[in-house]
């Protein structure tokens, strides 16, 4: 096809191509769309998910190589201008300044090198937090919606408790009895986000468990388990990739908020929310930088995984598709 | 004679529902043996398909239940199976090809993933072995360029390709039995005749015995060496195409040919149906089910189902109406005049 008759001609994309007449005709290459470059083109378009995606590739980047260096110990387990935890009584409270741009805090800390250092826990606690909320959900909610019945009744009645717990209290509650620590915290987190991911997976298992292809693969000799976890749960996972966008986002805030609180990363070992909480009463002296950084960070890292999170949403609904 | 494949007795599937229960197959027997095939013709809600996912016991449970009869597939009860044995079968020995192409093939997975799935699954072949075997189906079943169409998607194969995918699903572990379920009712008829090739090819290869479930006449007349017909639930006439065709002996077979168009007809002449409406499944009545639309109908049709009656070689009927009263009848019916003569 180097002419450019028959290149015009065949612009449009013909899924599926003609029926091929004979082998000396060459086949019209067009390669269709599959789901994700389909779902991408969509998403292309929206401006803000594509902002969202922007930040949180930088937030995981910056994120896994802090991680890298904490966990290696290089460079004294950081990689930042000024080691976090390096406390300067000499250039306290200074503000933004070139050698320190987001100035120091009270004692003299840099709060650049704090707030960047800080995003491993939030990483860390979105990553891991979901993860174990997304392993439970994804185990329960197919069951549940394939089997219907007993099963169903009480995996669903399980969640309802969940959900009908205030939340927060809920975490807080957790962390309290287990104890204040940062593996702690992701622990709470997975444990009590769970119910939303099965009950999302379940709706979908619902309706893709009548499709006759589910019907077509138990004729073909598959056993439960293989129609449920290999046939009817990759049909019903759209909407848990949506779910975990917006998931990672609400982790992270649910961590800062317990840092905050006091009961999540102790000090000095820095995150978003107990620096926000430490900082908060030099705001009112005039010393807005620590406590402006961290939160900009923290609000940042959330609003584009909630944007990108939207912006999936509507990349992959059907009922949006042009 | 031929290898008993299939072995169907007094089989009653029933659904119980809110309203009331359903008698969707009631007291059918069949049986289908090595190269043979059966064709189940009957209108919508006939229990054709109840009675192709009875015999693969695929009935929903709740609200479905086979309740009597048995299914014997070479010596062996299917009803009687565990969950198990029964995976076993299913795919294997009995392989199934669906109604709807469309919604039959997993979207999210590749067309050789999933005919190999099923290689791997009943043969305890290799990844590698089955991808092979896939791409040698798909070639079988006349995809053309199967080499590059196994590594493509469903979405991008046409209704009648997809058709030809799902035959070699169901061809690849060399099932004794083929159920085809309407294979070609949602295509279009150009591919209708290619797909009836290729089933009828592959039962010459494999020598297996199919089952035909459609609404369409013509379809069984060529595919099909016997031909049970159903109607709300119960079979009404049973027997080899010819007889049935030529020798119907239940008005209910008369009322099908009788709607058919016909090539050779010379005068004008408008298709006659059948009168009234398909029966409410939950009313139907203790006796024959046509009864009610049987324009033949006595007083003790209602009440009792006729039993079987053999009026030739393997062509039984179900009718109260006594044998010579129906060959009057029907000698005088447009449609068999000019077979009388």
């Amino acid at each position: 096809m180097t002419d450019t008759e028959s290149a015009a001609s065949f612009a449009e994309p013909q899924v599926g191509g003609p029926l091929p007449v004979g082998p000396e005709e060459a086949a019209i290459e067009v390669a269709p769309l599959g789901l994700w470059a389909d779902t991408w083109r969509r998403l292309k378009r929206n401006k803000l998910a594509l902002v969202g995606l922007a930040i949180i590739t930088v937030f995981m980047a910056v994120g896994l190589i802090e991680i890298f260096f904490w966990v290696t110990g290089l460079h004294g387990g950081y990689l930042a201008p000024y080691n976090p935890d390096a406390v300067n009584y000499a250039i306290a409270k200074s503000p933004p300044s070139m050698q320190h741009w987001f100035g120091t805090d009270y004692i003299g800390r840099d709060v650049l090198s704090r707030t960047l250092v800080a995003s491993r826990i939030s990483l860390l606690v979105g990553v891991i937090a979901v993860s174990i909320s997304l392993a439970i959900g994804l185990a329960l909610g197919p069951l549940s919606g394939y089997y219907g019945g007993a099963i169903d009744a009480i995996v669903m009645r399980i969640a309802d408790v969940f959900f009908a717990f205030p939340y927060i209290l809920f975490v807080m509650l957790l962390v309290v009895v287990l104890g204040p620590s940062f593996r702690n915290v992701f622990v709470a987190i997975g444990i009590l986000s769970w119910a939303s991911y099965a009950r999302i997976v379940r709706g979908t298992v619902l309706s893709v468990k009548t499709q006759e292809y589910i019907e077509a693969a138990k004729a073909a000799g598959a056993s439960d388990l293989r129609v449920v976890f290999g046939h009817v749960l990759p049909n019903s996972m759209a909407p848990v990739y949506v779910s975990v966008a917006m998931g990672v986002g609400g982790a992270i805030v649910t961590e800062a908020a317990l840092s905050f609180l006091g009961i999540g990363v102790q000090p000095p070992q820095a995150s978003w929310g107990n620096m926000i909480a430490d900082y908060l009463n030099y705001l009112q002296a005039g010393q807005w930088w620590m406590e402006l950084f961290p939160c900009l960070a923290l609000v940042i890292t959330v609003f584009g995984f909630i944007s990108f999170g939207n912006g999936l949403r509507d990349a992959t609904d059907p009922k949006l598709k042009e | 004679m031929a290898e008993r494949l299939l072995e169907v007795t007094d089989l009653s599937t029933h659904f119980f529902t809110h309203a009331g229960v359903v008698k969707a197959v009631n007291g059918v027997s069949f049986t289908l043996d090595r190269d043979e095939t059966l064709g189940i013709v009957g209108e919508s809600g006939s229990g054709k398909t109840v009675t192709a996912m009875s015999v693969m016991r695929l009935i929903p449970d709740p609200p479905g239940r086979v309740v009597g009869g048995t299914i014997v597939h070479k010596g062996r009860d299917l009803l009687a199976l565990s969950t198990a044995e029964m995976s076993d079968i299913r795919g294997n020995d009995i392989a199934m090809i669906f109604q709807d192409p469309m919604t039959s093939l997993n979207p999210v997975f590749k067309v050789g993933d999933q005919i190999a799935e099923v290689v791997r699954r009943h043969q305890g072949k290799s990844k590698r072995e089955a991808w092979r075997m896939a791409g040698e189906l798909l070639a079988r079943v006349g995809i053309p360029d199967p080499d590059k169409r196994i590594d493509q998607y469903p979405f991008e194969f046409s209704g009648g390709m997809r058709q030809r995918a799902m035959i070699a699903m169901a061809i690849s572990c060399n099932p004794d039995v083929l159920i085809a379920d309407e294979p070609t009712t949602a295509l279009d008829v150009t591919i209708q005749a290619q797909i009836m090739d290729v089933i009828r090819d592959m039962q010459s290869q494999y020598h297996s015995g199919v089952i035909m479930i459609t609404h369409d006449l013509g379809v069984v007349a060529q595919m099909a060496d016997k031909v049970m017909v159903m109607y709300g639930g119960r079979t009404l006439e049973y027997g080899p195409v010819d007889e049935v065709y030529y020798n119907p002996h239940q008005p209910y077979t008369w009322g099908l040919l009788g709607s058919l168009p016909r090539l050779d007809e010379t005068q004008k002449q408008r298709l006659t149906p059948i009168e009234g409406q398909p029966p409410n499944l939950l009313l139907l009545p203790d006796g024959c089910p046509f009864s009610g639309r049987c324009p033949y109908e006595m007083p003790v049709c209602r009440g009792e189902f006729p039993a079987l009656e053999i009026v030739g070689p393997g062509h039984g009927v179900h009718c109260w109406i006594p044998i010579a009263e129906r060959e009057r009848i029907r000698a005088g019916l447009p449609r068999f005049r000019r077979a009388a003569s």
